[in-house]
């Protein structure tokens, strides 16, 4: 379980309708590979963010499934063509289980 | 006729080539206010890729080390119930210019300082809270976010007077040499800057940018876990975090990297 995850994303707060904007996320996340051995000699287990989803005002817009190659800390930045107000909803699954999510709201003239 | 068509063609191919070339080499050799004079910071070795990264605030992973820095400031720890901010109030004020001129001359040690000795020594003599291990997240946090206020601001270190003992020995080190290899720093980072040594290129080894996210490293590391990274791999035994040796070295190096602007944090490969 990896401790102290903090998410970060960035979207432009205003947005023309259908204007393609560029969302920015990065969450610090030691994205253990399971490949590392520690001081005992034994594998460390893995423990990553296997699945980064986007959805906006509920609707999926972006889904990818990470693998241990992923660096630490990973950054994504997706675009995204938007019509409506609404919000973004963002949310990470590690193997622990644990979701870190954030939200961001964008108005749209 | 025809010959003399193509004559023409390749004349004017060759031109072009060669204007090509010469104006890209005259965009690369460009670096703005990270090459001053004959010195060129990290960044210039690095690909287009890490420079966005290190750039861009957001994308930029040792930013996260820097609001938790942020955090840590404003955080009461220790027996005295103070915080950073107790004394120091705003960092965005008092921290500024901090990053640029240490490591400098402690009068009551009779010795260098380096940031992570004054953070230790203001938690134990103010805060009389323990003190930070060196590569600890809290210490990289911390430092991090104390250079980070000095971002963009000229290396300018005080070699001179009372420093100037421990500069010559900083000097003295770097130029010395050690390890079953048997090299000195120099024989990388001075005759060799912008080779290649093995699969890595070889920079002129500036630490205006420390602590540095390294993408192998996978976070930020301090200016000593560097130097014991290179002493390793010249397979000599490295100094401790925090020795004399290193701090010293640590004034010497940032010397050489006068001029240059604090990259903290720095993105490196």
């Amino acid at each position: 379980m990896a401790s102290n995850v903090k998410p970060r994303v960035r979207v432009p707060g205003k947005a023309a309708k259908g204007e393609i904007v560029e969302i920015k996320t990065l969450i610090s996340h030691n994205m253990e590979s399971g490949r590392r051995k520690g001081k005992d000699g034994k594998l460390i287990p893995r423990s990553i963010i296997n699945k980064f989803e986007v959805t906006f005002n509920g609707k999926s817009v972006f889904s990818s499934d990470w693998q241990p190659a992923i660096s630490a800390n990973p950054y994504m930045s997706i675009f995204a063509k938007v019509d409506e107000s609404g919000e973004f909803a963002f949310k990470w699954t590690d193997d622990g289980g644990s979701i870190y999510e954030k939200t961001s709201k964008i108005t749209v003239s | 006729m025809k010959f003399f068509w193509r004559d023409i063609t390749l004349a004017v191919a060759t031109l072009s080539v060669a204007v090509g070339v010469g104006a890209s080499s005259a965009n690369a050799a460009d670096w703005g206010p990270y090459q001053v004079e004959d010195r060129r910071s990290g960044y210039t070795y690095m690909t287009d890729e890490s420079r966005a990264m290190q750039v861009d605030t957001f994308q930029n992973p040792g930013m996260l080390w820097v609001e938790e820095g942020a955090d840590l400031w404003t955080t009461v720890d220790g027996k005295a119930g103070k915080s950073c901010s107790t004394c120091h109030g705003d960092a965005a004020e008092s921290m500024k210019g901090i990053g640029a001129r240490y490591p400098v001359v402690d009068e009551g040690m009779g010795k260098l300082k380096n940031v992570e000795q004054q953070i230790n020594s203001c938690r134990g003599k103010n805060m009389e809270a323990a003190p930070y291990k060196w590569e600890s997240k809290e210490m990289l946090s911390l430092t991090s976010y104390v250079n980070h206020q000095s971002l963009g601001l000229p290396v300018s270190v005080k070699v001179d007077g009372a420093a100037a003992p421990f500069f010559e020995k900083g000097k003295a080190f770097y130029y010395e040499r050690r390890g079953q290899l048997d090299m000195s720093c120099s024989q990388c980072h001075e005759d060799n800057a912008g080779n290649m040594v093995r699969a890595n290129i070889l920079s002129e080894g500036q630490i205006n940018g420390f602590p540095t996210y390294r993408l192998k490293w996978q976070k930020p590391g301090s200016t000593h876990r560097r130097f014991r990274g290179c002493n390793k791999q010249v397979r000599s035994t490295p100094f401790g975090y925090g020795s004399d040796e290193y701090v010293n070295l640590e004034l010497y190096v940032k010397w050489r990297g006068r001029g240059l602007p604090v990259e903290t944090p720095a993105v490196r490969n």
